[in-house]
C-alpha cells in the first residue's frame, strides 16, 4: 500500500497530532502538570495554525477521494483562529471546581469536531462528507451535554442529538437516491453524469434538508435556540461560528461541485429559504429577553446573509462568503467573550442584566458596542464591508429583489442590536453588575477580536488575496 | 424466480416513513431513538438494493453501508448516553418531563 496519499493530508494529519498529544497529556499528566492543560492547548493549536498558514500543493489523493484547494485551506485557518479565540474564553469556565475534572475532554472533543469539520470541507465524495459531517456533530453532542447535572444542559443535549440524527438520516436518503440516479458518490463523476432524473432531484432537496438543519436555517432552525440557551457558553460560540462557517462552506463545495449543472433546481429553493431565514431570525430575535437565545436567533438571520454568498454562486460569491464568515468569527466571538465573562462572575445572562453596564465596565461595554455594530453592518467596521460584499455578489448575479428584501431586515437587525447598547449606555437600574476584572486570557481573546473587528474592514489585501484564491461554476 | 426491485424500495419507504411517524408522535425517548434507527436502516437498504439491482459491476453501494452502519451505532450510544443522564436526574424519559425551554 501506498503510505504517500497521508502526506496530501497535512492539514488533518498536523491536528490529529495535536489532539493525540493533548489526549495522552490529558490521561497520564499527573493533577499537578495538568495546571497548565489550557495554555498548552492553546499554544500547540497556534502553532498548527501558524502551519496552515505555509503555501501548500494543491490536488487530489486516494483516487479523488480527497481534495485540496488554497480556499479550502484558507477556510480551516479561519476555523483554526475562531477555535483558538473559543479556547482562550473558555479558560476560566474550564477551571471551575465541577468543570476541572472534566478540562480535557473539552478540548480534546473540541478539536475532534475541528477534524471533522476539516474533512467535510476536503471531501471529494459523498462517504467522506458524511464521515466528516457526523465527526463534527456527534462530539459536540457531548459537548453540549458536558455539565451534565444542569437540567437545561441535558434537555439541550437531548434536543440536538435527536435532531443531529433526524437530519442526518435526511440527508443520507438523499445521498441514497442521488447514488440511485448516477451510480457512484464521487463528486466529480456526479457532476458529468447529471441528467433530467427525478430521482436526483428528490435526493437533491432532502441533501438540502439535511444541510438546513446543520446551518439551522428556518424551516428546520428550531433546535438552534434551545441548544445555544443551555449549552456552556463556550460551546454556544463555538456551534454558532464554527460549526456553522464550516457547514456553510461545505454546502456551498457540494452545490458547486456537484450540482452546477443545475442552478435552475436549486436556486429558487435557495431563494426562498435566504428569503425567510433572514426574516424570521431577525423577527423572532426582537423579542427575547435571554441573551444567549438573542444571540441564537441572530445567528440564523446571519446564517440566511452568509448563504446569499452561496446562491450567487460566482467566484466573488465564494470569496464574500468566506469573507464574510472571517469577520463574522470575530465579531460574534466579541459578544460571545463578554456574555462569557459576565456570566462567569455574576451568574447572569438577561438583557436587563446589561443595563448601565457602561458605568461599572467600561471596557467590556465597549468591546460589546462594537462588535454589535459589527453584526448590524455599521460602516467603520468590518461587518459592513462583509455585509456589501455579500450584496455585492448577490447583485451582480441579478438578485435584485432578494439583496432589497435582505436590507430591509437590516434594518429590523440594527433596532434589535442597538436595545442591547441601549441597556449598556443608556438605561438606569439599581443592581447594576459591580465592576468586575476578567481573566488574562479572556482580555487577550477579547482583544484579538475587537482587533479583528476594525482591522479586517480597513485592510483590503484580505479580501483581495481571498478574491485570488476563490472559484465559482 | 429473482424479487423484484420495487419490492425492496417499497419495503425500505414504508420503513423510513414509519420512522418519521414514529419520531413525530412518540412520548417517550427510547421509542423515538428506535424510530431514529428505523430511518437509518432503511437508507441501508436503499444503498445496498440500488448497488445490487442497478449497478451490480461495484461496491460503493455496500461501502456507504457499512460506514453508515457504523456511525449509526456510534450515534445510538452517544443518545443512549444521553438518556441514561436524563434518567439519573429526573427518574424519568418522558418527553413532557424535558420540556423546560420553548419558543
Amino acid at each position: 500500500m501506498d503510505f504517500s496519499n497521508f502526506l496530501w493530508m497535512r492539514d488533518e494529519m498536523s491536528l490529529l497530532g495535536v489532539i493525540l498529544v493533548l489526549f495522552l497529556y490529558d490521561t497520564f499528566g499527573t493533577e499537578k502538570s495538568r495546571r497548565a492543560f489550557s495554555w498548552v492547548a492553546c499554544l500547540l493549536l497556534a502553532v498548527q495554525t501558524a502551519y496552515l498558514f505555509c503555501p501548500s500543493r494543491m490536488g487530489s489523493s486516494f483516487g479523488g477521494m480527497y481534495y485540496t484547494t488554497p480556499m479550502g485551506d484558507a477556510v480551516k485557518a479561519i476555523l483554526n483562529i475562531g477555535t483558538l479565540l473559543v479556547f482562550l474564553q473558555a479558560d476560566a469556565w474550564a477551571k471551575k471546581p465541577d468543570m476541572v475534572i472534566r478540562r480535557g475532554e473539552f478540548y480534546v472533543l473540541t478539536l475532534m469536531t475541528l477534524l471533522g469539520m476539516y474533512l467535510m470541507i476536503s471531501a471529494g465524495n459523498f462517504l467522506l462528507f458524511f464521515i466528516g459531517l457526523e465527526m463534527a456533530s456527534l462530539p459536540l453532542t457531548a459537548l453540549v451535554a458536558i455539565e451534565k447535572y444542569h437540567q437545561l444542559s441535558y434537555e439541550a443535549a437531548a434536543k440536538y442529538v435527536f435532531v443531529a440524527l433526524f437530519s442526518s438520516s435526511l440527508l443520507l436518503l438523499g445521498l441514497s437516491f442521488v447514488y440511485g440516479a448516477v451510480g457512484t458518490l464521487y463528486f466529480a463523476d456526479i457532476a458529468a453524469q447529471l441528467t433530467g432524473n427525478p430521482l436526483l432531484y428528490v435526493g437533491l432537496v432532502f441533501f438540502m434538508a439535511g444541510m438546513g438543519f446543520k446551518i439551522s436555517i428556518v424551516p428546520f432552525h428550531l433546535w438552534t435556540a434551545d441548544v445555544y440557551q443551555s449549552a456552556p457558553t463556550p460551546v454556544t460560540a463555538y456551534l454558532s461560528v464554527i460549526s456553522k462557517g464550516a457547514a456553510a462552506f461545505a454546502l456551498m463545495i457540494v452545490l458547486f461541485k456537484v450540482f452546477s449543472p443545475i442552478p435552475v433546481i436549486w436556486r429558487p429553493v435557495l431563494w426562498g429559504l435566504i428569503f425567510i431565514t433572514i426574516t424570521v431570525g431577525n423577527l423572532f430575535a426582537v423579542r427575547q429577553k435571554n441573551l444567549k437565545r438573542f444571540m441564537a436567533f441572530s445567528s440564523i438571520s446571519q446564517a440566511g446573509y452568509i448563504l446569499l454568498g452561496v446562491l450567487a454562486g460566482s467566484a466573488v460569491g465564494m470569496a464574500s462568503l468566506v469573507y464574510y464568515v472571517l469577520v463574522y468569527v470575530f465579531s460574534n466571538l466579541a459578544v460571545f467573550g463578554v456574555i462569557s465573562v459576565i456570566e462567569n462572575a455574576t451568574g447572569k445572562v438577561g438583557m436587563d442584566d446589561y443595563n448601565g453596564l457602561y458605568r461599572t465596565n467600561p471596557k467590556l461595554s465597549v468591546a460589546m458596542m462594537l462588535a454589535l455594530f459589527s453584526l448590524a453592518g455599521i460602516p467603520p467596521f468590518a461587518g459592513f464591508f462583509s455585509k456589501f460584499f455579500i450584496f455585492y455578489a448577490a447583485v451582480s448575479e441579478g438578485f435584485y429583489v432578494l439583496v432589497f428584501l435582505a436590507l430591509l431586515n437590516t434594518i429590523i437587525s440594527l433596532y434589535y442590536y442597538l436595545l442591547v447598547v441601549k441597556a449598556m449606555f443608556i438605561r438606569q437600574d439599581d443592581c447594576i453588575i459591580p465592576p468586575l476584572r476578567s481573566d488574562g486570557a479572556s482580555r487577550l481573546s477579547l482583544s484579538i477580536c475587537v482587533l479583528g473587528i476594525i482591522a479586517t474592514g480597513l485592510l483590503s489585501c484580505i479580501y483581495s488575496s481571498l478574491n485570488g484564491l476563490a472559484f465559482g461554476f | 424466480m429473482e424479487i423484484p426491485m420495487i419490492c425492496y424500495i417499497v419495503v425500505s419507504t414504508f420503513m423510513f416513513f414509519a420512522g418519521v411517524y414514529g419520531f413525530v408522535t412518540r412520548r417517550n425517548l427510547l421509542a423515538i431513538l428506535i424510530s431514529l434507527e428505523l430511518m437509518l436502516n432503511a437508507v441501508d437498504i436503499n444503498f445496498v438494493v440500488f448497488n445490487r439491482y442497478l449497478f451490480p459491476g461495484q461496491l460503493e453501494g455496500f461501502f456507504f453501508t457499512l460506514f453508515a452502519v457504523a456511525i449509526a451505532a456510534a450515534e445510538t450510544a452517544i443518545a443512549i448516553a444521553i438518556i441514561i443522564n436524563i434518567y439519573r436526574n429526573i427518574r424519568n424519559i418522558d418527553v413532557e418531563q424535558v420540556d423546560k425551554m420553548k419558543y
